[in-house]
């Protein structure tokens, strides 16, 4: 570590770039926090304390095809992997199925939708740097269930035929998609059903442990989880404003008021599996 | 082995042209006609895995057309809907188990195994295990008001699986499924559940048992339903506050449904006094056993009704509880983007294609990265050319347990109890004195006295009682006559020993033969 002998005026020499390099590498592993590993922690001092180092950690990381979302103690390097870049995660490659069924596809995109959801039920949560959030697998699949009921229950009150024709799969509605699929399923080898619902959200929570996102808690309703500062942030700066844009060129704007309305929409009615309430309380 | 969940429906393939109306299509534009006749379509659908099994057994490999699928069938529902309650549904094996006698029934004298597969089959054939969402489908068409014809999918289940709250899996029986089951259960509950008890009481009091089983058990079904419809209201309770009318609608519905347990409490203990004297009144051992299931049947009742009402008195204090955490929480003063209200909601009820856009870029964004995995081609070949681990359906295997003898501190052994029990075995006509005993005893073996002297003590006080729920046909006796016993190891009262016979359903403990 050479940081202390680096003045104003010093010229940028290889070992600041290896450095630089060294830090976002130490991005690149997701589950390693600074507080963890001392030279971790060295580097996210530097960079705090360091423009021209900060400036060269991100050209670096910009090279590689990588957005830094936030560099601080407590998130380390939070990076994330740009839409091109090698580093990005492919449908396809995350679950064989989700290539070529367009049903899986959309279930597996909606379970990573509804996880964030739920791990940050309100506005404020999201954009609250201490909250931490909390949910399981059986909660997830439970609340996205019980949206998809009110749903139903509300074609019905409109008197609306929410059957799909049926050379029209695209046309039916995203809920119903949802709602048939059972949600969990007894198999031979007493594993979980992949194609259920809890399945497919359970995969989308190993898959976030996996990217430093979650961090079990117990095994309690299908496992339970807890925020980490990171997902918070891809959540907040990265998929929910990039989902939004989408939903905007669809022409869907929904005016909210920021009060939560997970509340008020999602919870009446249906069942919950036990256990499963609203993460209302921080770790 | 299953099908395909597209089960076909009865019926001519209606033209597809729109305006060019067949004679035979009365009222095709009114709404009214085309939506009861899809009401009557699906409801027709609905039946349909049933049938199904039933034209499929024939097959199946091996000569199953004896049994008698969709009657297994109804009986699956039946059972799993029975065993619905407020936290849990039936297990598989459960079930299964359940159903055996039936299908062991149908076709006496074959293999057990046999059983349990076609049990299992009927079971996973209306989960529909073969099919991705584990449920049916049918085609119905339909005119829209336009004069449009147009074909749907009309997606239903009939046993569906639920996690349970330890990660087991339970069967709960659908709203379709229980409409298949007891037909035209779409009606007021409590009004339903009023004429059933009126129609029960009523055949009890006539003694027409078999009538009032099923009523009894019909009256069953719909508490069963009036429960689930009602967790599901207090659920809602217990994770909402802001949603759920706690000023009118809930209130409302816990007086009612207090009342109801109430009602139906008194309700239902009148009808077990009376079914409860009709058991003990019944000569004939077949009415003394309808009327002991339906005191079962009806006891179950009050169960779930005790239930019920556990669950009304927790209401109250949850939503306290509730609105304290929620509601007085610090609304903080930032706010940032409402990932339900603004995202997840309003893409749920976009078409699959449009959302699917949606869900997408969400996962590309929201997923994070990956290190790509560069492969050497070295460790490629090796890892091709591995053998693949088989993997062990049992699990892992058990460590070899750790077990220490622990010595036998028995005083006699095996064969000592043998020769005492051999001793003992005296015949109803001859009782023994135990002085005789013991010197027979003692002839072989020195120790074996002590035995024989300890059993006849025991028999001073048989234990008839326990004799006689065991069925046994003989019991070792021993009576006091007065005698004192002169040995030198022993001490007490020379006993007469005998066995007595039990003889008869309440018969008094015969002493010995006069001695």
């Amino acid at each position: 570590m050479n940081h202390d002998t680096v003045t104003e005026a010093a010229p940028i020499t290889s070992a600041d770039v290896g450095d630089a390099a060294r830090l976002v590498a130490f991005g690149l592993q997701p589950k390693l926090l600074p507080a963890r590993d001392a030279e971790y922690g060295d580097l996210i001092r530097r960079h705090r304390e360091d423009p021209r180092f900060a400036a060269l950690a991100g050209a670096v990381a910009a090279g590689l095809g990588l957005v830094v979302l936030e560099v601080s103690p407590r998130a380390g390097m939070a990076v994330t992997a740009g839409e091109d870049s090698v580093f990005a995660v492919r449908m396809g490659d995350y679950a064989r199925r989700a290539g070529t069924e367009s049903a899986d596809r959309f279930l597996h995109g909606l379970a990573h939708l509804a996880v964030a959801a739920m791990a940050f039920p309100r506005p404020e949560d999201l954009a609250d740097d201490a909250y931490v959030g909390r949910l399981s697998v059986h909660g997830v699949d439970a609340f996205v269930r019980q949206a998809c009921l009110r749903l139903e229950e509300r074609a019905e009150q409109r008197g609306e035929i929410s059957d799909p024709e049926v050379d029209g799969p695209g046309l039916e509605a995203a809920w119903r998609v949802y709602a048939r699929r059972s949600a969990t399923g007894a198999t031979k080898d007493a594993r979980r059903l992949a194609a259920s619902t809890i399945g497919i959200v359970a995969k989308a929570v190993a898959f976030l442990v996996d990217s430093g996102f979650l961090q079990r808690v117990s095994d309690d309703a299908g496992g339970t989880y807890r925020s980490t500062a990171r997902y918070q942030l891809q959540v907040r700066d990265t998929a929910g404003s990039a989902a939004m844009s989408e939903l905007l060129e669809l022409g869907v704007v929904a005016v909210t008021d920021g009060s939560p309305s997970l509340l008020a929409a999602a919870i009446d009615g249906g069942e919950l599996a036990p256990g499963a309430g609203l993460p209302f309380h921080g770790v | 082995m299953t099908v395909p969940a597209r089960a076909g429906l009865p019926g001519e393939a209606p033209p597809t042209s729109g305006p060019a109306l067949p004679p035979g299509a009365a009222h095709p534009r009114s709404g009214v006609t085309e939506e009861g006749l899809a009401r009557r379509l699906k409801a027709l659908a609905c039946t349909a895995p049933l049938h199904d099994l039933e034209a499929r057994k024939a097959n199946l490999a091996g000569e199953y057309t004896v049994y008698a699928m969709a009657e297994l069938g109804l009986s699956a529902i039946d059972l799993v809907t029975i065993t619905m309650d407020f936290d849990t549904g039936a297990d598989h094996d459960e079930i299964v188990a359940r159903l055996r006698p039936r299908v062991a029934a149908q076709a006496p004298g074959r293999d057990p195994a046999e059983y349990e597969r076609v049990a299992r089959w009927v079971l996973e054939n209306l989960i529909n295990v073969g099919s991705v969402d584990r449920g049916f489908r049918a085609v119905y068409g339909m005119w829209t008001r336009e004069g449009e014809y147009i074909r749907r999918d009309y997606d239903f289940k009939l046993l569906e699986e639920v996690p349970g709250p330890d990660g087991h899996i339970f069967l709960r029986a659908t709203d379709e499924a229980i409409n298949v089951l007891v037909g035209a259960l779409d009606t007021d509950v409590t009004s339903a559940q009023i004429a059933a008890d009126v129609k029960l009481e009523h055949l009890i009091r006539r003694g027409r048992l078999a009538e009032a089983r099923f009523a009894a058990e019909q009256a069953r079904y719909r508490t069963v339903q009036y429960a689930e419809s009602l967790r599901r209201a207090l659920d809602a309770t217990r994770r909402n506050v802001r949603a759920v009318d706690w000023l009118q609608g809930v209130p409302d519905l816990i007086d009612e449904a207090f009342e109801h347990v109430a009602d139906r409490y008194r309700h239902e203990n009148a009808i077990l006094i009376n079914i409860r004297r009709a058991r003990d009144e019944a000569e004939e051992s077949e009415r003394k056993r309808g009327a002991a299931e339906l005191v079962d049947i009806v006891q179950d009742c009050i169960r779930r009704h005790t239930q019920l009402q556990t669950r009304l008195m927790e209401a109250g204090p949850l939503f306290r509880a509730e609105q304290d955490r929620q509601a007085f929480a610090a609304p903080s003063t930032r706010t940032g983007l409402d990932l339900y209200g603004q995202l997840l909601g309003p893409l749920l009820e976009l078409p699959v294609g449009d959302a699917r856009r949606v869900s997408d870029r969400f996962f590309a964004a929201g997923t994070g990265l990956r290190t790509p995995v560069a492969v050497r081609l070295h460790d490629l070949t090796e890892m091709l050319l591995t053998p693949p681990a088989p993997r062990d359906h049992l699990g892992a295997e058990l460590p070899e347990p750790d077990v220490s003898l622990t010595p036998d501190d028995s005083r006699y052994s095996e064969s000592q109890h043998d020769a005492a029990a051999r001793l003992l075995d005296i015949p109803p006509e001859t009782p023994r004195r135990l002085s005789g005993l013991l010197a027979e005893a003692r002839e072989g073996d020195p120790d074996l006295g002590y035995l024989v002297a300890l059993l006849a003590f025991h028999a001073a006080s048989p234990p008839v009682g326990t004799a006689l729920r065991q069925g046994d046909r003989t019991l070792l006796v021993a009576v006091d006559d007065g005698t004192e016993l002169d040995d030198h190891e022993v001490g007490g009262a020379d006993l007469i020993i005998g066995t007595a016979v039990l003889t008869g359903a309440r018969p008094e403990p015969e002493g010995p033969t006069p001695a």
